[in-house]
């Protein structure tokens, strides 16, 4: 829609200068790290995976959760936490740790760290006999092939501590022990302790740090990022995957639920990863995936008859998108095939579809 | 508003079906584009709305509705649009640190046990206020709007206490206003294990009290990039026929609306 056009009426116009002004462009809001959806303006975030980026619309957005089923044995979930985690530090952006089983200070320590990138590489070793001028054409062909890579950088496997310049701030890592809660003689909660002080510290943290706009804007606007480990599993004091009939079973659905409230308030991002192949319910893994917003599954060939299988050779294992999400408009990404695989090299997790 | 959705259904904005009790639902699909189609739909037609958001926060529905022509914000202004924030303000109330009066429709997360008579004394206040916008305009009837009513389940409210309140919504709303109620509700696949406290329980009962049921699903034959689905239109009985009709269309969701046709004359396959 043009701009309304002014001084136009009864004064004869000067020659050529035109009465159209341009509108003032927007302020957009611009934190590290993110950048605005070509579909609907959504602000997303990486998930430290690129092709994982690609398989679910392009990232994150910032806002909504991300579901992981876990694998059998929780490698490659495992994996993907650390992953977004990693390209947290990387953007500078805030994080959020909380697990049950490993102490988040030991996860912390094994965050993979960005790889250089080659070509650049080679042009920082001054000193060396760099092959220029024979292989002219072979250098040309290399730096043409690195042009369509993505922009965000696949991470390694490297067990350093996190090398780059940007300190991060790990704010609050929780993990649960519920002996300390059993003391005490509480009221009936609608959660179970280990859930109610969870969500309680996470709140704490969006309040007092200001991500959900509620203190007023000292510093730099930034995202927090929520990495919330094997949720559901019994060392959450949840029996969810250890019955057929839980006593707690809504007590990971009022979770979640409570969770997608702060998300949708706030100016964060959030990663869990379930033992869904533990849950006997197939109903509450419904309702699970229908409360968060985009949801995987992976599903490693490690152990099952698939390693073995000619037509998986290449693969670690198998990746499903359960569901997608539609933000702020009708429509969702809606992905051209489903048939993806995924697999783990020295340097590198990515998601491809299977072939055949 | 769907145009095609429109002819399909025979209503327009002008002219629709008064009493009537929609019961939209899914299957591994995602029905929530019927719900933005009815939600500018009565909006447009002039009736007071009451919305119950309960996974979805309110600039979600705004901005989709922004693209069908409908202003939620000044509707809400106006105060033909009265819209429940369930989203945000269940936390305080899980957390249980906010106890005032304002969260009486939320007693349902407080005592999982309990029922929804504080959600429905909610509904009630809602749709019973008389028109009175700054220029004194009266609404039409007013319409209920829940999106979704399954997710209750998830947060351990029973399936007798869910329909024993869309029993009293359709009494307050239907019978005595003359109004219409639009429910939606999300399935699981129909071999579920447990069905006594399942959604597959909830969605029939409710079956049962609804005049027109839309069902969505996904295409039985597999996933398809140009076709997102099938939609099944159910109408129960009425005064001029005697028999309940069902119609079968594919559907595909696009930006600013839903295209609906026959099946088999999708564009991807003529």
């Amino acid at each position: 829609m043009a701009a309304p056009v002014s001084g136009m009426a009864g004064s004869t116009s000067t020659g050529n200068a035109t009465s159209f002004q341009k509108k003032p462009r927007r302020k957009l809001v611009s934190i590290p790290g993110t950048r605005p959806s070509v579909q609907n303006g959504q602000l997303l975030v990486s998930s430290g995976v690129s092709s994982l980026d690609y398989v679910i619309g392009g990232g994150l957005a910032v806002g909504t959760l991300l579901l992981v089923e876990e694998d059998r044995y929780d490698s490659y979930s495992h994996m993907l936490l650390r992953y977004f985690l990693a390209e947290g530090v990387v953007c500078g952006h805030e994080l959020f740790l909380a697990s049950a089983r490993d102490h988040p200070d030991e996860i912390v320590q094994e965050l993979p760290s960005p790889i250089v990138d080659d070509v650049a590489g080679m042009k920082i070793s001054e000193g060396q006999s760099q092959p220029s001028d024979p292989e002219n054409p072979d250098t040309m062909k290399i730096a043409w092939r690195y042009q369509n890579q993505p922009r965000v950088q696949p991470f390694t496997m490297d067990q350093q501590p996190p090398a780059p310049p940007n300190p991060f701030t790990a704010l609050a890592v929780a993990s649960a022990h519920p002996s300390f809660f059993r003391f005490q003689k509480r009221p009936l909660l609608p959660l179970p302790v280990p859930y109610h002080a969870l969500l309680k510290s996470i709140q704490t943290v969006i309040r007092k740090e200001g991500f959900d706009g509620s203190t007023p804007q000292s510093k730099v606007r930034n995202v927090l990022r929520l990495g919330l480990h094997s949720l559901g599993s019994v060392l959450w004091g949840d029996d969810v995957c250890c019955k057929d009939n839980p006593a707690h079973c809504h007590a990971l659905t009022t979770f979640l639920y409570a969770l997608r409230g702060l998300l949708r308030t706030s100016l964060s991002v959030a990663m869990v990863t379930v033992p869904s192949h533990l849950i006997q319910n197939r109903a509450v893994m419904g309702r699970i995936i229908r409360l968060s917003d985009t949801a995987i599954a992976l599903e490693s060939f490690r152990g099952s008859e698939k390693e073995t299988n000619p037509l998986y050779k290449d693969y670690h294992g198998l990746l499903h998108v359960r569901q997608l999400p539609r933000l702020n408009c009708l429509s969702c990404e809606v992905p051209d095939t489903k048939d993806l695989a995924f697999k783990l090299k020295r340097k590198q997790f990515t998601i491809e579809v299977s072939s055949q | 508003m769907f145009p095609e959705l429109n002819s399909i259904l025979n209503s327009t904005p002008d002219s629709f079906k008064s009493s009537d009790f929609i019961l939209v639902s899914d299957r591994r699909a995602d029905a929530s584009f019927l719900i933005h189609h009815h939600l500018s739909f009565y909006l447009r037609a002039g009736c007071k709305v009451c919305f119950l958001g309960l996974v979805q926060s309110f600039s979600h529905y705004s901005a989709v509705s922004q693209r069908l022509g409908v202003s939620l914000a000044q509707a809400r202004e106006k105060g033909q649009l009265v819209f429940f924030e369930g989203l945000k303000n269940s936390i305080g109330v899980i957390l249980q640190e906010d106890t005032s009066q304002e969260t009486q429709p939320l007693s349902y997360l407080r005592t999982p046990g309990a029922g929804l008579e504080g959600l429905f004394r909610f509904v009630e206040r809602s749709v019973r206020q008389s028109g009175d916008g700054y220029a004194g305009e009266s609404w039409g009837p007013p319409v209920l709007l829940i999106d979704d009513l399954s997710v209750l389940l998830s947060l351990g409210v029973s399936v007798g206490a869910i329909l024993d309140f869309t029993l009293y919504c359709q009494a307050a709303v239907c019978s005595e206003l003359q109004g219409n109620v639009v429910i939606l509700v999300r399935c699981e696949e129909e071999d579920a294990d447990d069905d006594e406290e399942g959604s597959n329980l909830l969605q029939r009962g409710l079956v049962h009290q609804c005049n027109l049921a839309l069902h969505v699903e996904g295409l039985p034959t597999g996933y398809c990039r140009d076709i997102h689905g099938q939609m099944e239109v159910w109408w129960r009985q009425g005064e001029e026929t005697i028999y309940n009709q069902r119609k079968i269309f594919h559907f595909k969701v696009h930006d600013k609306g839903a295209s609906f046709f026959a099946r088999g004359t999708s564009s991807a396959v003529l």
